[in-house]
């Protein structure tokens, strides 16, 4: 008995003894986090490169990545979001003002929160290379630019139709793998990221990222080379399939996610295995620098803000001035400012008739007397005009 | 037969002729249209900027007062002398610390102004003789049996340049050597307190420099402080989840003259700020407060606390006409359900200043107004917002997001506090030579890439405005370091901001983007059937004519023979 209670007493006096060693532990681990990542801010890049109704879910596919970045925290300052053609309000869309997800409608992903960035013809691989180097025209707003610094973590997500070492870009022109690279090493000069997470779902979509040699880099791709990106379900009613299967089996993992969960990345790399995919999933990862299981998914995308207790005030007594009043001239008139007219009644009405310039005949009507002229010298023949002038 | 011999030579001549015109006049013709246009750029001195030598001098004056040195020490000052520390950051990257001391004795008029009965009166009159030059720092020597400070105070640093040291016992028999000697670990202290560390310089330099051995606490501050950058946007902002009990009143104009604005023109050497405020009705934090009973009050604890920022953030506006980084300073009073709410520290104490904030991002304060009134009061209820108390947070934060650090002073050390400007003229100095360091680091590694760059894809047209701002930055890099060597702390950071303008638009230039990757399997395929069609007819003719001629030498020759 004795011994019993001298065990007890021994593992109690050692439970107390490494409480507080513990919390310092706790403690300890608090602040190694603060360290853990090195970025303080996080910002996302995504892009949907293709147009025309029958690529509905390349849309859908960006869309439920941009709800997913934004219910984890990204706010629409820090996300890029371009779309090359409009779904939701196409004319062909029987329900516009929606881009659904999964089939029998269940998931909007488009809702009535979405700040598109750049639209239609506005995403070229131009405009994309200029947002990713930084190189706009001055006049460009804050919502178009990405104004990463050193300490940014940057989600780039990129989905189309593409090829062997290239993406197609709005039916007309493509960027290939070298151009990517050679962007990410402009930003890497620039010091534009901290870490970068660039994940593709397209046909062929390893070899986007072959190529790449700046550090800190991480690229996920929805199939190999020489395989096909496949799409999900077709949805009867709307008539076209609704998403790729990567980006889906994508979504339904993201949905498990909340802003402080630990999931990491070697939980994202088993996304999408082959038996539900059919294309085999394909990640590179040895140029970044931290092992993938260290390394969150909320780090890329969500935005889980590093935060510091104030301890110091400074001890203000001097009273505040009021502010400095205008002297003198009281005399300043304002203007009282309007809205526009939105509908100019009597502009309208007494509006004289507008002065066309003149233009030269239309293809057309060229067209049309070229032919009666041919037809007139075939019958007659040139020798024969002379009878009639 | 001579018809056909004419004709022959006529063909020739043609042939001839036309291979003429396109070498002589066609292919310098092509090279010179599908050039690019390149204005000319000084690689040269941009390679020499690639290896970055740094030389930052201090100037630090002694001043003896009466009473420290015996008239035998007294009579060989003044005298001065020079240390040079030097550092090897990487194989391009080199320090070199010169620290400049001259000793001196000091006049009638500082005697006057060491009478003080109180240190901080006799720093105040100490400054009012002379005004000293950035980045210099000067120590008075006061006896030791001084009664200016307290007895375990070993050194004073006033809000400027200056500060009191109490004297090391000295013996009378030393000579100066030793007396100097044994007072150099003590000045050492103290212009390692003052001026710059080892540390916060390599640090600046991280953008040229991978970190690999840095402590945590200065890559902490890295992480902190805002990258230096030609403007900041400042932003108040005032959160009021709930009008219907509330109704706040800020005279935040009123309190941005009197207590930032100094801050903010007395920064105004490093960068342009510009400061707006707005108001938020009905935003909520995306935490739920806990209620603690023991205190009666509801809590947030530190882990929480990174989960507000982000649902406010999606709310605030920001100018859209800048991209200048945005510093956010928000006031949360909480509503009349959830009040008062307390934020807990780690170890789940109270935090007196009620604030916390987030590197890079801003800061944000919880003011409970629950006191102000009883709950008989007719709701909303006006409730003025103590200004001072609320700024006082605010500056602080805002000190640590623009990269004052924090100094951890040696013991005996007593740092005056700040005064009305909120910043110590010796804390703006230290800021200073980082930012300085900064610029020149970005603006070196920021020409030599584009340099590099411009230098590898040889179809990137280079407009003349970029080849100005390229000359224009590199000129402003060499003054800059020219001007750190000399000691003149407000030119060097003048011209390094400059530098780093001038290289950020060259860089960022518009017209800079290459989208001419052409691999040379497409270069031929474009070529090949413009050019072969036509250069097929004349190379054959050239041939046949040649060989021509060659059976001609030939039959002569045979005809000779």
């Amino acid at each position: 008995m004795d011994y019993y209670n001298l065990m007890r007493i021994f593992a109690f006096i050692h439970l107390l003894v490494s409480i507080p060693h513990g919390y310092s532990n706790y403690v300890e681990t608090k602040a190694g986090q603060f360290f853990s990542s090195g970025h303080t801010n996080n910002w996302a890049v995504l892009v949907c490169t293709s147009r025309f109704w029958f690529n509905y879910r390349h849309v859908a596919n960006t869309l439920s990545v941009y709800r997913s970045v934004k219910r984890l925290g990204i706010p629409d300052s820090h996300i890029v979001l371009m779309l090359a053609d409009d779904m939701a309000c196409n004319y062909r869309n029987p329900k516009p003002a929606t881009v659904f997800s999964h089939k029998n409608m269940e998931l909007n992903v488009y809702g009535d929160d979405v700040e598109v960035d750049y639209r239609g013809y506005e995403v070229t691989v131009e405009n994309f290379l200029r947002v990713l180097t930084g190189r706009l025209p001055p006049s460009t707003p804050r919502s178009k630019r990405l104004l990463s610094d050193d300490r940014s973590n940057i989600l780039i997500y990129l989905t189309g139709h593409g090829g062997n070492g290239f993406l197609k870009f709005q039916d007309s022109e493509e960027i290939s793998n070298m151009e990517l690279a050679d962007a990410f090493e402009q930003m890497w000069q620039k010091r534009r990221y901290n870490e970068l997470l660039f994940i593709i779902d397209t046909c062929q979509g390893a070899s986007m990222y072959e190529r790449f040699y700046s550090p800190n880099l991480m690229a996920l791709a929805s199939s190999q080379v020489g395989e096909d990106s496949l799409s999900h379900q077709p949805d009867l009613a709307i008539g076209v399939h609704l998403m790729d299967k990567y980006t889906f089996y994508l979504l339904e993992f993201l949905e498990e996610v909340h802003p402080a969960s630990q999931a990491n990345m070697n939980d994202l790399f088993k996304v999408c295995p082959q038996s539900q995919c059919v294309s085999t999933p394909g990640h590179r990862t040895d140029l970044f620098q931290r092992d993938p299981g260290s390394v969150l998914i909320t780090d890329f995308f969500g935005s889980v803000r590093k935060v510091e207790i104030t301890k110091d005030t400074i001890n203000l007594t001097s009273p505040v001035e009021p502010p400095i009043q205008r002297s003198g001239s009281g005399d300043i008139q304002i203007e009282s400012l309007t809205y526009v007219d939105q509908l100019p009644v009597a502009e309208i009405i007494h509006q004289k008739p507008k002065q066309k310039d003149w233009h030269p005949p239309d293809g057309f009507i060229l067209g049309l007397w070229t032919l009666i002229l041919l037809v007139f010298f075939q019958t007659y023949g040139i020798k024969h005009l002379k009878h009639i002038f | 037969m001579a018809a056909l011999q004419l004709e022959k030579q006529r063909v020739r001549n043609a042939v001839l002729a036309i291979a003429a015109v396109v070498i002589v006049v066609g292919i310098p013709l092509w090279w010179k249209t599908t050039e690019t246009y390149r204005a000319w750029l000084p690689y040269s001195e941009i390679s020499e900027l690639d290896s970055l030598q740094l030389q930052l001098s201090v100037d630090i004056e002694v001043v003896f007062s009466r009473g420290t040195l015996t008239p035998e020490q007294q009579k060989k000052v003044p005298l001065s002398h020079v240390n040079v520390k030097e550092h090897q950051i990487d194989a391009k990257t080199g320090l070199r610390y010169k620290y400049e001391t001259r000793y001196r004795t000091a006049t009638i008029m500082e005697e006057d102004a060491l009478n003080q009965p109180t240190a901080a009166e006799a720093d105040l009159s100490l400054h009012m003789l002379s005004e000293n030059s950035c980045g210099s720092v000067v120590v008075y020597v006061i006896p030791e049996s001084s009664a200016l400070m307290p007895e375990d105070v070993k050194a004073y640093v006033g809000q400027r340049r200056t500060v009191l040291l109490r004297s090391p016992p000295f013996r009378s028999s030393w000579s100066l050597k030793e007396v100097l000697s044994n007072l150099d670990v003590e000045v050492e202290q103290v212009v390692s307190t003052m001026s710059f560390g080892h540390q916060d310089i390599v640090a600046a330099l991280s953008n040229r420099v991978r970190m690999t051995k840095v402590t945590k606490e200065s890559m902490a501050d890295s992480m902190r402080a805002i990258k230096s950058s030609p403007g900041y946007e400042i932003t108040f902002s005032l959160l009021n989840p709930d009008p219907k009990s509330h109704s706040l009143h800020w005279d935040i104009e009123g309190a941005v003259q009197s207590y930032i604005q100094p801050l903010l023109n007395k920064l105004a050497p490093i960068a342009n700020f510009s400061v707006d405020s707005q108001i938020l009705y009905y935003a909520v934090l995306g935490v739920n407060p806990r209620f603690d009973n023991s205190v009666s009050a509801y809590t947030l604890s530190a882990d929480s606390l990174s989960h507000v920022i982000n649902p406010v953030e999606a709310r605030l506006g920001s100018n859209a006409a800048s991209s200048n980084p945005v510093l956010n300073f928000l006031l949360y009073v909480p509503d009349a359900h959830h009040s008062p709410l307390y934020i807990r520290d780690h170890s789940k104490r109270e935090v007196p200043s009620n604030a916390f904030h987030s590197p890079r991002w801003g800061g944000i304060m919880v003011y409970n107004v629950n006191e102000m009134y009883g709950p008989e009061a007719e709701r909303p209820v006006d409730i003025n917002i103590n200004m001072a108390k609320v700024m006082g947070v605010f500056l602080a934060q805002l000190r640590l997001m623009l990269g004052v650090q924090r100094t951890h002073p040696p013991t005996g050390f007593v740092l005056q506090s700040p005064g009305s400007a909120g910043l110590a003229d010796w804390e703006l100095d230290r800021l200073l030579w980082s930012r300085s360091v900064e610029n020149i680091a970005t603006a070196s590694t920021t020409i030599t890439s584009l340099a590099q760059l411009l230098d590898q894809i040889g179809n990137i047209v280079i407009n003349d405005n970029v080849a100005q701002q390229v000359s224009s930055a590199v000129t402003s890099l060499q003054s800059a370091v020219a001007e750190l060597e000399a000691g003149n702390l407000a030119f060097a950071l003048h011209y390094s901001r400059e530098a780093v303008l001038a290289s950020e638009r060259a860089f960022f230039d518009p017209s800079l983007l290459h989208l001419l990757y052409f691999p040379d399997d497409q270069k031929f395929a474009i070529y090949i059937p413009l050019f072969l069609p036509m250069c097929v007819p004349i190379v054959l003719s050239l041939l046949k004519t040649v060989s021509e001629a060659k059976q001609r030498l030939a039959d002569k020759q045979a005809k000779s023979d």
